[in-house]
Order: C-alpha cells, then structure tokens, then sequence
C-alpha cells in the first residue's frame, strides 16, 4: 500500500475528528470524500479508510492504534482508494496487512510496531535487468507483455501493459531500471500525451483485477498432501476450505501447501494468527528447498503477516492486499495458490467493526454482508484466459482455513464459505487427538472438481477405480465400526474383519502423513499411486484368500505387511522403483501362503 | 498540519451526567484523547483510576477500575491525566508485592523507576522474532515428554473448578529450568524470574502460591501483582497488562527469561463482559464482547523471543472452562490464540492421578523446535507419538469393553488396555516428584517394551534396535 504523503497543498479540505471509539473514527468536514477514500487521521497521520457516509460525517475505520487521538484533531483525505504497489521485488518479502515491509522496518531496529510508520513496500534503488518483448512503434493493448525481467532464479516478471492504457510504444530498450524509472512511453490510440510506464503499477485492492475470460479449471493442484491429491483434489483456479477447531492442524495444513504445492507463486496470509508460528515460516522458508526446482521456497513466496494483536482493521485489509498481489502474478500467467489462514479472523474484524458502527446485527452478531464479502472473495479465484498478447493462461487458487468457535461447523464463516468453495477439507477433532495428521476427515470432506480424467489420462487409468475402492473401503469401515461398537468385534465375520483391517493400513499407512518428516512430508504423485496400489491390492489378495478360508491373523502376520507400514519412509526416487517391487511382494507371498499345506 | 496542543493544565470536570455499573458518563469535556487514563475524586475525597473508552465532541465515557460505588453526579469531579496508562519499572520489582494496578502493597520501599512504561504494550514486529526452540525442562513427563514447552511459548493449562491447576502452576514455575551450557561446555539448569499476576483468585489460592514461591526459595526472583476476588473487578483489566510489561522490561531490558503465570483468566473475561453489557454492546456468544479474541491476542501475543535480544519471555495461563466444557468462548479463543494447551481431567483426578493432565486434547504447537537430537533425544518424537497412538487406542477399547466385556478382546487389544493403565499410573500420575527428560523417555521405553515389537509402527527401527528391550 502506498501511504500518499499529507497533501499539504491545501488542495483538499481537511476535516477533523468528532468521536473516537477503538478503530472507529468520526469525522466531519471531508467534504467530496467517496465511500472506501484513505485518510490520514490525527497528528500522528494514522491510515484509515472511509466506511460510511452520512451528510457531514464520515465514519472512517483506523488499520492502526487509536490511544491517545483526540477529538478536533485534524482527518485529511488522500482522494485514494487503498492499492496495493506492484512491481519487481514482491517476492520473497514479508508485508504487514497494509503492505509494509515488516523486514525493513526491524531492520531499521524497531522490534516493535510503532504507529504510523511508512516504508515503501519496494525497493526503490534496485536496478532491475529489464528486456524488452515488443519493438518500439509497435502497437499494444492492456495486459501485452511489454517485457521481462528476471524477478528470481526461477521466477521471470513480466511487465504487462497497464490496465486501460491502449496505444503506440515509442522508445523501449533493454537497460537496468529502478523501480520509478519509466521503461517506456507510450502514446495512448486515442490521442493525447504520451503515458510513462514504469515498473510499478499501484492498483485498489478492493477491486478485482480484470482478464479476458474465466476457464474451466481443469488440472488439480498437486499438494504432495497425499489424502488431498488422492481424495479430495483441489483445481488449479479452484478454491477450498479447511474449517477444523484450535489444534486440528489448520495451520501446519497451510504450511505444508505453501511448502510442497506446486504453484509458481505462493500468496500466505497470516490473518490475526500467532507471531510466534509466522516466525517459523520466516525462519523456514528462506532455507527450505522447492522439491520441483531446488531453490529456496522463499524465492516464490510473499507472505503477508498481520498477527493477531496488530490492530484489527488491518487484519481487514491483509486478505485483500495479498489477493492483489496473488492476481498481478497471474495476469502474467502463472499459477498463484493463495493461503488465507485464518478467514474466521477476517469475518470476525468485520464483525468488530459492525458493531462499532452499531449496525444490526445478522447470525452471530456477524453483519449482515458476511456472505456478500466471503462470496467476493472467493470469486478472485479462477483459471484466466490473461489479457493480453502472448496468450497466456494463468491461475489462482485459494485456500481457506476457518477457525469455526467451539469447531462447530454451523456457525456463519464455515456455512457461507461452503456455499462458494469447490473443494471441503474438514479438519476432524477426533482424529487429531489420536494425532491422526493430516486429520481431514473422510467421510465429511468432499471436493466437487471433476479431475478424474486427468488422474486417469496423466497418472494411470487405474486411477479412478482405486480411489473409487478407497473411499468404498473407508465408508465400509465406518458402517463396520458402528456394529462393533453395538457388538463388538466377534459377532463379525472374517471377511468382514479383512475390511476392518484393511482400512486401517489405508488410514494409518496411507492417509497419515507427517508434516514435520524429512521424507514423508513431501509425497509426489507417482509414490502415491503405488503406495495406495500396494494397499489395495493386498486387500484384493487378502480378500480372495479369506474367501478360501484362510484365517485373517495369519494374512495381517505376513512380512509385507511391516513393508507396507515403512512405504512412507521410501525417498520419492526409490519409491518408484521400491513400491512396485513390494507389490510383487505382496503377490509372491500371497502365493506362498496359497501352496502351503 | 497542527501540533499536537499542549496540555497545559490539568483540567477538573464535575459534569457527570450518568453512572452505570463500572462507567461513568461525563458532559462538556474538551482536549480528552482516547484511552486517556482519568482519577475520579469521589464525594469521600477518595481517588480512583479510570479510563477512557469513547470520547466525542460533547461527552466522554469511562470505565472506573476500582468500582463506582460511592460516587455521586453532584459533587465527583474527574481529573485527565492526559497519559496512557504507565507502569514503573524496575529491576528491582524482582521480589516485590504489587496489587492489581502495579502499585506496592508489601510494605516495602516505593519502587524507584528505571523507566515508565505504557502498560499496553507494542505488538512485536514479526520479523524481529525469533523461533522459540529452546526446551524447557518442568520435570513433569506428561509436559517433558508430550507437550514439550519451549523457551518463548505461551501455553495455557484448561481446568474445571476443583482441579489442581494451581499447584500444576506452581509446581512448575518452582522447577521449570533451561539447560544452558557455559563457557567451559557445562550444561547447567537456568532458572526462571517468575512474573506472577493473580487475577480475581481467592485469599487461599494466593496465600497459596506466596507459601510455594517462599518455600522454594524462589522470592527473591520474583514479581507478584495481585488481585484478589474482593478487590475491583475492573481492575483486573489491568492485572494482566501491568504484569506482561513488567515481564517485557526484565526481558528485553535486563537479558532476564521470564515465565509470567496469569490466573484466573477466566475473571479477567468476566471483567471484559462486565463493562461491555454496561457500555450496551451488541454481545456476542454467551454474552461476551465480539473483540475478546482481539484484547486476549493483545496480552497473550506478549509471549515470544526477539532476534539480538537474549531474554525471553514464556507464559502459562491458567483459566477455568466453566462446566468443563471446552467450547465456551473463553477457553475457546484462548486455544485459537496459544500454542497449545494442556487439559487437565477430572476423570483422572478423582482416580487420584497427579498431574491429572488428559493428553489426548492436550497439545504443544512449539514441541517440535524444541526437541530432538542436541535439544532432548533423537527418538523424542517418534516416542511420543507412538505413546499418544497406542492411549488413543487404549481409550476406544476401554469404552468397548465397558459396553462388551473384556472377554471379546484379542490378545493385541488386550495388551494395549493393559498399556493404557499402566500409562495413566505411572507416566502421567508421577505425583509430585521431578523427573529429568532422560527419566521420562526411560519411562516410556518401559511402557512401549511390554508392547510386542511388530505393534510400534511410528519409531524408527534404528530408535526400536537402540532402546527396545521387550
């Protein structure tokens, strides 16, 4: 976000504060103010935005701490929306929810957060290499690439355009820019003077940024989250929710897809959530290899911190600035996953201001716009056709975590971000105390992303009929457990048993992963496949043999099924050799065990 | 742009309009800034503190910290500091006695500042923090070998009224320590300065805890603030606040670790709910203030380590889930906002376990930067999961058995319930006696050695060849 200086030119009339109440601050005199205008408020230039208008008052909503202001202080209106800076140098960077460069600022030695604080969130004295993609004299629309400029190692940053700037490039030539310095001119189609084009783009946060069409999302997004891309998967340009109670494991969830999925660009918000684990991604990520491209993770990730005791219409704002800078990555045709953790501290910042405002209450005590905000913004979501020449395809995905009060998933956030997102990764107390992690719960978690076909046309045409069993399997189990619980375990048949015991390998062995294992954190999709393959088909055999009569004990004592228990531990490069060799393992000792007397 | 105006005078104003339970409304005041800390002269001559909560052009609303009885509309009049609300201090608050509003009740000499701070704290700059990984011994296996706290975390106990958190609490400020190593490579245990503020806790709990600290010598390192259930409500508003800025300054300013023990928190929500339903809020679940998560993240996120700086600052929160349900709002929020939580039970304190910590909820969200190789032991993790795995199981078949008989059991199921006893006697009831981190894993290894190797499936065979001797 920029902080636009203090006009002082008079130009626009200064108002002053009325009533202050916490972040809520009326103020009168902000004559011409429009709805969502950024204000500096009092002495000390507080950043606030206008939230209503109503004849002489203006009711502004300060994103910083209000101690000390006082009434008659003056209020002055920058004329600007709240945009977020775009440009080279975004990633890798750590904002606070108004785009301030947390880094620099402790850098500066401020350990703490002191008010009114305002540091560009860019570089400004960095040359960036620039290369041009277009001649001079020719002609671009919004959204062309105008040129690159290598952002990181692996990451090239396109210069698009701006949006609404249409016309003839006059002079472009490679050369080393700062990030004010203008790259080009260009004279708009419909006359008048010729525009500069920097690297810089600021753009309003509140407003989505435009493409050319919307496509069907069509490709999952890897996790390496094995429960997710066999079960559950998330498209690219789809969106998902994971509502789960406090430690259920929403956050290590978040930290694993920002960690292991396989995006271009990750977005994280870190929405009202603790210091102390934002410190452990900072400390992380900067050491933390990309499995797909061996460079640091920090190298593709911008991360947006704004704590939970950082005052509370930031937290507001946070969500919006990292979607934005989550939408110029894609406009240059990358795919952006986007983690918001968490939007119940979100809806609950706009619950806090509601009720300053004394508005009516809706469910909860939550406004009654809840739905309206969650909807738009999980429609910033999608695969885009970008605008623009080279045709391009870019995507944003966005992932959710809801932190429902009490984990009853009833309640407002949960309900209403259901309505809009494709994928439900509900996040289970239960399992999570027997540390079952990742502890999605099966039967309640669904994704509607029609992504079969490609799992049968990419990976194997077994594919779908595996997943088909698994689930068939974990359902099965479920309706087993209640029997037992009424009968307990000898009123069972041994086939039926063989169910129990299979789908406790599925559970144990395969769908538990743990985030924090050097090898098993990380699952790609191929070691997937076999692990879940090599269960499977040991049911298949198991299955056949207890149809025969052999006992369940002696076919669960069988050596493959400690090797079955260890595929976790396989590295992914062994794994495609090891997995394929235990089934045949399975096979062999099935046989074994068939000729024996 | 205009200067700030000097406040020249300070202003009195006898224009109250309105008392309503904790606040005061008061007319015509003007240069009043927000949060401003007021004294309200009563009709006795009696000075009390209060402090601003809306302020417009015509009328100001304060909530009084030490009660409104006794006041009147006529003759109180309310005086504007002009300043925040501040606390003095200084290194030697270590052995002092403070009531809930940081000023000296033990007799002693008045505290000579080192510096005066705004007890509302700043938030720290997450890129200034350092990653808690320091392990913090409690001698409590349960902790040590479970839930690993570590130097930097804030981890609140939950109980139910009539359970033993208290001496949990002090049990472990008396023995939490840090192995340091000195420059010869010594490894010694490091002590904490105890931060201890009682919020709204009776005469015996905090008679209580003075006797434990006296007994353990620990005094002389020690910071009380107290605030006993007879004294304001409202000032339990600023118990918390005055005792995490007293901690930060040892920290930050004198390289000390701090562990600050707040209890009850559940009084201070009561505090917060108080003056809300006054100032006519619109309420949020059970009656709370919509922004409790916020005020309780703006004390609890006063936990953590910074980067160049060698203190620390560690809390422990005590509250009690009213009807031992953990989904009412305080405990909560509480657990959205920790890094964990330990839950005690009932069910094993009226089986005369002590520490009667139920595992299962319980949960250390920083236990695995502080374990380990060169931190605790390689097989730590692996150790603990298997123990949380296997009582997991043993408590599903314990309801089974109770609806089945034992006689359905197999063998395997069998073995696990006998583990799951076990486990509950002996691992987690240690009673009160210390025990290292070496004991604890030495513990476990016991317990998972009856188990049959095969059943292990979460350690590493290495961590099994090294330490299995079943």
């Amino acid at each position: 976000m920029t902080l636009a200086p203090l006009s002082g030119n008079g130009a626009r009339p200064a108002g002053a504060v009325v009533r202050i109440a916490g972040p809520v601050v009326s103020a009168t005199g902000l004559d011409g103010a429009r709805l969502y205008d950024v204000v500096r408020v009092g002495c000390s230039g507080l950043v606030g935005e206008v939230i209503r208008l109503a004849g002489e008052l203006a009711t502004v909503q300060v994103y910083e701490d209000t101690s000390g202001l006082r009434v008659g202080e003056p209020v002055e209106n920058t004329g600007q929306p709240l945009i977020a800076r775009l440009g080279p140098g975004l990633l890798g960077r750590v904002y606070d929810g108004l785009q301030r460069p947390l880094a620099a600022l402790a850098r500066a030695g401020g350990h703490f957060l002191e008010r009114g604080g305002a540091v560009s969130p860019l570089p400004l004295d960095r040359g960036w290499a620039f290369e041009p993609r277009v001649r001079p004299g020719q002609e671009v629309e919004p959204g062309d690439v105008l040129g690159v400029i290598a952002e990181t190692a692996i990451i090239e940053h396109r210069l698009l355009a701006p949006p609404g700037l249409r016309g003839r490039v006059l002079a472009i030539a490679p050369g080393v820019f700062t990030l004010n310095e203008a790259v080009t001119q260009i004279e708009p189609a419909g006359g008048g003077a010729p525009r500069a084009v920097t690297l810089r783009q600021d753009w309003p946060v509140r407003h989505p940024r435009p493409s050319r069409a919307k496509l069907s999302p069509d490709w999952p997004l890897l996790t390496g989250t094995r429960i997710i891309d066999a079960l559950f998967p998330v498209a690219k340009g789809g969106s998902a929710v994971i509502p789960g109670g406090f430690g259920t494991g929403k956050t290590v969830m978040e930290q694993s897809l920002a960690r292991w999925a396989a995006a271009d660009i990750v977005v994280y918000i870190g929405c009202g959530e603790r210091g102390n684990e934002m410190s452990d991604v900072l400390e992380e990520f900067p050491v933390l290899q990309d499995p797909r491209h061996n460079v640091p993770l920090m190298d593709r990730t911008v991360l947006i911190a704004n704590t939970s005791n950082m005052p509370v219409a930031a937290r507001e704002a946070s969500i919006y600035t990292g979607i934005t800078i989550a939408e110029y990555y894609r406009d240059m045709g990358y795919d952006v996953l986007v983690l918001a953790d968490s939007t119940s501290r979100w809806g609950e910042a706009l619950r806090e201001i509601s009720g300053r405002l004394e508005e009516m209450p809706g469910e909860e005590g939550y406004p009654a716009y809840l739905a309206t905000r969650l909807s738009e913004f999980y429609e910033r979501s999608g695969r885009v056709r970008c605008l623009g020449m080279p045709e391009r395809h870019g995507s944003l995905t966005l992932v959710g975590a809801v932190s429902p009060p009490g984990g009853d998933f009833s309640e407002p956030v949960t309900q209403n971000s259901l309505r809009v997102a494709g994928a439900f990764w509900a996040l289970d107390y239960e399992l999570s105390r027997r540390r079952h992690f990742p502890a999605i719960n099966w039967t309640r978690s669904y994704s509607l992303y029609g992504l079969q076909n490609w799992y049968a046309s990419e990976v194997s045409p077994a594919w779908p009929g595996l997943v088909g069993e698994a689930t068939a399997l974990l359902q099965r189990e479920a309706e087993l457990l209640e029997i037992v619980q009424l009968v307990g375990p000898d009123a069972l048949a041994e086939a039926q048993r063989e169910v129990l015991a299979i789908a406790r390998l599925l559970r144990e062995d395969f769908l538990q992963q743990a985030a924090f294992d050097e090898v098993d954190r990380y699952c790609p999709l191929d070691k997937t496949f076999w692990m879940l393959k090599a269960v499977l088909e040991f049911h298949q055999r198991a299955q056949a043999a207890v149809a025969r009569g052999q006992a369940l004990d002696g076919l669960m004592a069988l050596p493959v099924v400690g090797d079955i228990a260890r595929m976790k531990e396989l590295p992914p490069p062994e794994a495609t050799a090891a997995l394929p060799a235990l089934i045949a393992r399975i096979a062999a000792q099935f046989e074994q065990l068939e000729q024996a007397p | 742009m205009t200067s700030r105006p000097p406040v020249l005078a300070v202003k009195e104003y006898r224009t109250l309009t309105r008392i309503a339970g904790p606040l005061i409304f008061v007319d015509r005041i003007q240069d009043v800034s927000y949060g401003e800390i007021v004294e309200i002269i009563g009709p006795d001559g009696q000075v009390r503190l209060g402090q601003v909560l809306e302020v417009d052009q015509h009328r100001g609303v304060m909530q009084v910290f030490t009660g409104t009885n006794g006041l009147d509309l006529s003759r109180t009049s309310v005086r504007f500091t002009g300043d925040v609300a501040r606390l003095d201090v200084a290194l030697s608050l270590l052995g002092r006695t403070l009531d809930g509003a940081g000023r000296p009740i033990d007799g002693g000499p008045p505290i000579i500042p080192e510096a005066s701070l705004d007890i509302n704290g700043l938030p720290i700059n997450p890129s200034a923090r350092a990653r808690p990984s320091e392990f913090i011994q409690t001698g409590i296996s349960a902790i040590d070998g479970l839930n690993t706290l570590t130097r930097g975390q804030k981890l609140p106990i939950f109980s139910g009224a009539g359970l033993p958190a208290n001496e949990l609490a002090a049990q472990i400020a008396a023995q939490a320590s840090v192995l340091v190593r000195d420059q010869a490579g010594q490894a010694h245990a490091a002590a904490f300065a105890v931060v201890f503020a009682a919020i709204g806790i009776t005469h015996r709990e905090a008679a209580f805890f003075i006797d434990r600290f006296q007994a353990s010598g620990a005094m002389p390192n020690t910071v009380l603030f107290i605030n006993r259930a007879d004294d304001p409500t409202i000032e339990r508003l600023l118990t918390p606040r005055a005792a995490l800025t007293a901690a930060e300054f040892l920290a930050w300013e004198h390289d000390q670790h701090v562990l600050v023990i707040l209890t009850d928190m559940t009084n201070y929500c009561e505090a917060l709910r108080e003056v809300a339903a006054a100032r006519e809020e619109v309420p949020g679940r059970r009656g709370y203030p919509g922004y409790m998560y916020s005020d309780l993240a703006s004390l609890y996120e006063r936990a953590g380590r910074i980067r160049d700086k060698a203190g620390s600052v560690t809390q422990l929160i005590v509250l009690t889930m009213p009807d031992d349900d953990i989904t009412h709002p305080i405990p909560d929020l509480t657990g959205y906002i920790t890094e964990g939580q330990l839950v005690l039970s009932r069910d094993l304190h009226r089986r005369g376990c002590y520490p009667p910590i139920d595992v299962l909820p319980s949960l250390s969200r920083l236990m695995n930067a502080g374990l380990g190789a060169g931190k605790t032991r390689a097989d730590h993790r692996p150790v603990a999961d298997q123990l949380y795995a296997l009582y997991a199981q043993g408590r599903d078949l314990r309801r089974l058995v109770a609806i089945i008989g034992e006689a359905a059991l197999s063998d395997d199921d069998r073995r696990v319930l006998a583990f799951t006893d076990h486990f509950e006697r002996g691992f987690i009831g240690q009673g009160p006696a210390a025990r290292g981190i070496d004991e604890t894993l030495a513990a476990a290894w016991e317990l998972l050695s009856a188990m049959p190797r095969a059943q292990l499936k979460r350690i590493p065979r290495a961590d099994l060849d090294r330490y299995y001797h079943g």
